[in-house]
This record gives C-alpha cells, sequence and structure tokens, in this order.
C-alpha cells in the first residue's frame, strides 16, 4: 500500500476496477474435502485467490515439548506458492508469512474446543495458489470449513474479509490493485452467529467513524461469507450422502 | 508470548488479579486506562544516529537508529527505505529462547513498522539522493532488555523518540556523486504516532497490560493513532475474542489515552 492515487480505483459512476460497487464482495467458490490424506481439507476461490488448506488432527503432537496437558496446540502454516504472485516470491518463509500464520491462527483458535484434546496438536497448511489481495482472510475462511470438514468440533465457523478505503470512499473485499494503491485496509475474521470478532487488523489511515462504519461494513459481508461456508459443508454431506445410497 | 510462559501464573495471583478487575481496580493500583510510569533517555549510544531507552515500569527496550546511503527497492525508485527490526533476546526474560527471531519477534517489528509507516513518522519521499540509484535507509532496531509486559508500546515508543531525535550528515549530489557534508540533520518527518495497547480481561478493557495481566489476559488489542487522532494501524492479537461494542470501547479509549500520553510525553518535532 502506497496510498498514492496513481491508479483511478473509482470511475464516474462509483464502480471499481472490477466493476464491483463499493458494498460487494467478489464472487466467492469454496470446495469441501477435496484432499485425500488430510483430515480435512478446502479450496476456495475468491476473485482471483485461489488458496488450497488441509487440516490434520487432533494428531499426536510433534515434538513432544510442545505438548499441553489440558489441550490442545493449534499450530498454522500459511504460504505463497512461488507462481502465486506477479514476480517470483522465494519459496522460502517470509516475515510477512510468519506474523500472518500467526494472525490466522489466533483467528480460529477461540472457535475450536481444544479443551477436548488435551495432549494433541491441530495442524493447519494453508497454500495460496493465486493471490489478488484478501488471502489472509480467504484463508481464515476456508481454514474453518476445513476444520468443520475433518470433525473437529467448533464454537462456530469463523468468517473473514477486509474493509478498506480507496479514493476517500470505505469498500469491501479490495482486490490486489486496490490492496496496492489504496489508502487502508483492515481485515476483519468473526464468528457470525457468536457476534466475536477473532482478527482485527488495519494499516493506512482511518478516522474513527470510518473505523466504526468499516467495521460495521466487513460484519455485513461476513455474514454473506457465512452462508457460502454452510453451503459448500452441506453440498459435500448431500455428495456424501447420495453415495452411501448408490452403494446399497 | 509462548505457551509455556502462560503456565507459571500461580493460580493465586490469577484470581487476585481477577477479583480485584471485578471492582475495577488492579494488582499494581492502577486506573483501568493508567500507563505505568514511563521514562524516556535519548542518545545514549553515540556510534548510532538516534537512539532511545524507554522504561514502562518493568518493561525496558532500547531502540537504535542507523541512516545509511542505500539503492531503493525496485518498486520505490522515488522513496527512502524504513526497515524495522525487533528481538525478543533471551537477556530480556527467561520466557525468550535464543534463536531466529519467531513469531512473537517478527509481529512485534512488523506491528511497529507498519504503525510508523502508515503515519508517515518518516517521510521517506525526502530522503531521495538520486531516483532508482540513491536513497537514505533508515534502520530501526529494537531491542528487549527486560520483558514486563506491553513490549510493543515501549518499544514502539523507544523507535518513536529514536527517530525524533536523530542526526545524520547531509548529503548533496554533485555531477551525479553522493558528496557527504559535514552538516548534522534531523530526519524529515511527518505525523507522530502513538501506540495504545489493550488487554480484555474476562469483561474487562485495560490498558498498558503488565506481565502478569498478560498471563492472564483473553485477548490485546493495539491502536495506533497519529496527531489528528486518525487511528492509523490495528493489531489484534492471542487467541481471544472481542464483541464490536468492546472493538469501539477500546478504540475511544485508545483516543483518549493518546491524547493525554501526548500532552506529557517529551515527543517534539526536532527544529530544522
Amino acid at each position: 500500500m502506497t496510498g498514492k492515487a496513481l491508479v483511478k480505483l473509482l470511475d464516474e459512476n462509483g464502480l471499481r476496477t472490477d466493476g464491483r460497487k463499493l458494498n460487494e464482495i467478489r464472487p466467492i467458490k469454496i470446495q469441501v474435502g477435496l484432499l485425500k490424506n488430510a483430515d480435512g481439507s478446502a479450496y476456495i476461490e475468491l476473485g482471483r485467490n485461489k488458496i488450497i488448506v488441509a487440516v490434520y488432527g487432533p494428531r499426536e503432537a510433534h515434538p513432544r515439548h510442545v505438548v499441553i496437558p489440558d489441550r490442545a496446540i493449534v499450530r498454522c502454516r500459511y504460504h505463497m506458492a512461488p507462481f502465486s504472485v506477479e514476480e517470483r516470491k522465494s519459496p522460502g518463509f517470509s516475515r510477512r508469512e510468519i506474523e500472518l500464520s500467526k494472525v490466522i491462527r489466533e483467528a480460529l483458535e477461540p472457535a475450536i474446543f481444544i479443551e477436548e484434546f488435551p495432549r494433541t496438536a491441530i495442524d493447519i497448511f494453508i497454500e495460496v495458489l493465486e493471490a489478488d489481495g484478501g488471502t489472509r482472510t480467504a484463508s481464515i475462511t476456508a481454514a474453518s470449513v476445513a476444520l468443520a470438514d475433518a470433525g473437529i468440533p467448533l464454537r462456530d465457523l469463523v468468517a473473514a474479509v477486509a474493509v478498506g478505503k480507496i479514493e476517500g470512499e470505505l469498500a469491501i473485499d479490495l482486490n490486489g490493485l486496490e490492496d496496492q494503491y489504496g489508502e487502508g485496509d483492515m481485515p476483519v475474521a468473526m464468528m457470525p452467529s457468536l457476534g466475536q470478532i477473532t482478527l482485527l487488523q488495519a494499516d493506512g489511515r482511518f478516522s474513527g467513524e470510518e473505523f466504526e462504519k468499516g467495521l460495521k461494513m466487513a460484519i455485513e459481508a461476513i455474514k454473506k461469507i457465512y452462508k457460502i461456508q454452510k453451503e459448500a459443508l452441506k453440498r459435500k454431506y448431500i455428495e456424501i450422502s447420495k453415495e452411501v445410497l448408490e452403494g446399497e | 508470548m509462548n505457551s509455556k510462559s502462560e503456565l507459571v501464573i500461580p493460580k493465586i495471583k490469577k484470581e487476585t488479579i481477577l477479583s480485584l478487575l471485578r471492582k475495577n481496580e488492579r494488582i499494581d493500583n492502577r486506573g483501568l486506562e493508567d500507563y505505568r510510569k514511563i521514562q524516556i533517555t535519548t542518545g545514549l549510544i553515540g556510534k548510532a544516529n538516534g537512539s532511545s531507552i524507554v522504561k514502562l515500569g518493568d518493561t525496558t527496550v532500547i531502540t537504535g537508529v542507523k541512516i545509511q546511503v542505500d539503492r531503493p527497492f525496485p518498486d520505490t525508485p522515488d522513496r527512502g527505505i524504513q526497515i524495522v527490526n525487533a528481538e525478543l533476546i533471551p537477556l530480556a526474560s527467561p520466557i525468550f529462547e535464543p534463536g531466529p527471531p519467531g513469531e512473537d519477534d517478527v509481529e512485534l517489528s512488523r506491528v511497529v513498522d507498519r504503525g510508523l509507516r502508515s503515519a508517515e513518522i518518516i517521510k521517506l519521499d525526502e530522503l531521495v539522493l538520486i531516483p532508482g540509484e540513491k536513497v537514505w535507509a533508515v534502520f530501526i532496531d529494537i531491542y528487549a532488555l527486560d520483558y514486563g509486559g506491553n513490549i510493543i508500546d515501549a518499544s514502539a515508543l523507544a523507535s518513536v523518540s529514536a527517530i525524533l531525535t536523530a542526526k545524520y550528515n547531509k548529503a548533496v549530489v554533485e555531477n551525479s556523486e553522493i558528496v557527504i557534508t559535514d552538516e548534522q540533520v534531523p530526519l524529515p518527518i511527518g505525523n507522530i504516532p502513538i501506540f495504545v495497547t489493550i488487554a480484555k480481561i474476562g469483561d474487562k478493557l485495560i490498558v498498558d497490560p503488565s506481565y502478569e495481566e498478560e498471563l492472564v489476559m483473553d485477548a490485546r488489542i493495539t491502536f495506533v493513532i497519529d496527531e489528528n487522532e486518525n487511528i492509523t494501524g490495528i493489531q489484534k492479537g492471542h487467541p481471544g475474542v472481542f464483541t464490536y461494542g468492546e472493538l469501539i470501547e477500546a478504540k475511544n479509549i485508545a483516543i483518549k489515552v493518546s491524547r493525554k500520553l501526548r500532552e506529557t510525553l517529551p515527543l517534539s518535532k526536532p527544529e530544522t
């Protein structure tokens, strides 16, 4: 984010570079349980973002010293493939990826009944295959579906979106261009039916009023994403029940 | 902090902190919105361009600023460079371990970096010598010396005061060559940010958590507030949750507290 409007992000009709309105999220597609080895998995497409998430566990925690006697440890690795961005990214873990792994874990952990699985580990692996703004929030949305797919008991799903500022206006779900040239970015994650916010970050510049309005916008969008998550999970169970019936 | 450290707080102390908070009292007699005593010492390190030691209660942090000529990043040929690095070294606490920077170190440096950058405390566009070729790079290195909680605010304050008091030799460009002069100048300063970290314990929001309070907190949130009382950074941390109402309240507390800190702390802009 450079804060300099070098690119026109809103046209004369108030539409964005990809034709969206300010309060419109990009199309979302979620696919559940596509990986065979993982205990749970999900694939999400959010606009041009493509992210795959695998969940393993609860399983025996290694190395032994990381074990916590009264609950599961949650570990998360957020990683971007070298080909996911314009300029090839080095495959090693960047500082950005280390920080995002931490905040994503802290956004998901409150939803998991970790106290039900003492001395175990729950591992969440996120691989960003293509990135176009909003990968951390899309990763959270997909990872919580993958946790549900793994059969791990959850207080609620966690859905996430970023709200940002382009040409002085609040806009939901920034794409890569808007993220780069906009004036602010505020990712939010939430357990929608509990009204509990599990991730909040911001950079750029927001007035106190914009912060409140932006947070409300994010919460509205999160409710829409939550519906899509639930539909994706239901679709998988309908498929399974069909398979079972056909097998009889 | 790491999961091991969470285990070391005696249950009895935890109960004390919680029962006091129910009466809106804290274990060290502070009000819920009070900072611990803050002490800032600048200019201690002769070989650094700027330096500052901040004591925030039992927490001590040192920041050193080094300013040198470097190549600009390819995507920002017309801007100087700001790099923040923070290390939670084992010298500062038994809960820190030696080795390469972990998640907590990286989060700390990135949160401080974003807060300073978004507020534009250093006017990076004024640090260009030859566009695309040579710019000034400002390295802000943060070291924890004694860990007593709320390392983010202490680190940010040490960094801000080191930046405000930093001096470097002015350079001029003659025939596409950079000539360093003897004239000492301060960094071009934009908007000075104040970082305010608030912990949530039960249903209470408390400012500037001590180490013991961090051990029992559910979550923390840092707001970076600029001179115009805009928000130039937010970071929620720790696996806990906030409601919408709590976040609005935390934001209002942060703005109020930043105003008070700004009045009392010696954070004036250098004279140019």
